[in-house]
């Protein structure tokens, strides 16, 4: 079993496929890594030898921020934002689309699910 | 898209030099200004800049990690307090 920048990958799938199950790892970095190493990228995840998981666990705690240390910092940028009184911090502080998108309907992604807000009662039927 | 690097950052060259003046005075004083789309840049660091929303001037403290940032993304354009009975949810509950 391959065990990668503490994630475990997944067995059954090619190389180049199970190196991004990292965060921060996405097809296009895991194909630069394995190129450089000279892996083929088809090769599955539990035909690796020791020796290929090596130099793969190394390239990449050398050269790549992954997992914790990126989610932190991604954490980290989003909370100068919100210290230093922008914008945009304030939209990530309230939970709403940070880059200009229309808030009126849709942004369902960053408003979660529809709280329905009673309307106004309606006029009552005439007659 | 970000900007281009060969045209540098946007600064309000009128700002700049008001910003200089200031510097060498060794003076710190609020300047008024419109120019939102000015970025921030590290001769401005420990001034205060009264910037237009549109409305009113917002004092804006300009600290170090606030360069490259636009003066504007500190003055904030539009007021939000809540909806009407935002509190009363329960209470409105089913509507005909």
């Amino acid at each position: 079993m391959a065990r990668i920048a503490g994630v475990d990958l997944p067995k059954n799938k090619r190389i180049v496929i199970g190196l991004t199950s990292i965060f921060g790892i996405g097809v296009s970095t895991s194909k630069k890594i394995l190129s450089r190493l000279g892996i083929d990228e088809n090769i599955k995840v539990s035909q690796l030898t020791d020796d290929q998981t090596n130099h793969i666990r190394n390239a990449i705690s050398s050269e790549f921020k992954v997992e914790g240390a990126l989610k932190s910092e991604v954490q980290m940028n989003i909370k100068r934002l919100m210290d230093i009184g922008t914008y945009r911090g304030k939209r990530h502080r309230k939970g709403l689309p940070v880059r200009g998108q229309r808030t009126r309907t849709n942004a369902r992604t960053r408003k979660g699910k529809r709280k329905t807000v009673a309307g106004k009662k309606k006029a009552v039927a005439k007659k | 898209m970000s900007r281009s690097l060969k045209k540098g950052p946007n600064i309000d060259y009128k700002l700049l030099s008001k910003v200089e003046k200031l510097n060498e005075k060794n003076q710190k004083k609020v300047v008024k200004t419109w120019a939102r789309a000015c970025t921030i840049i590290p001769e401005f660091i420990g001034h205060t800049f009264a910037v237009h929303n549109g409305n009113k001037f917002i004092p804006v403290f300009v600290s170090e990690n606030m360069v490259g940032h636009k003066l504007g993304e500190f003055s904030h354009t539009r007021t939000f307090r809540a909806h009407s009975g935002q509190r009363k949810e329960e209470k409105a509950g089913g509507v005909k």
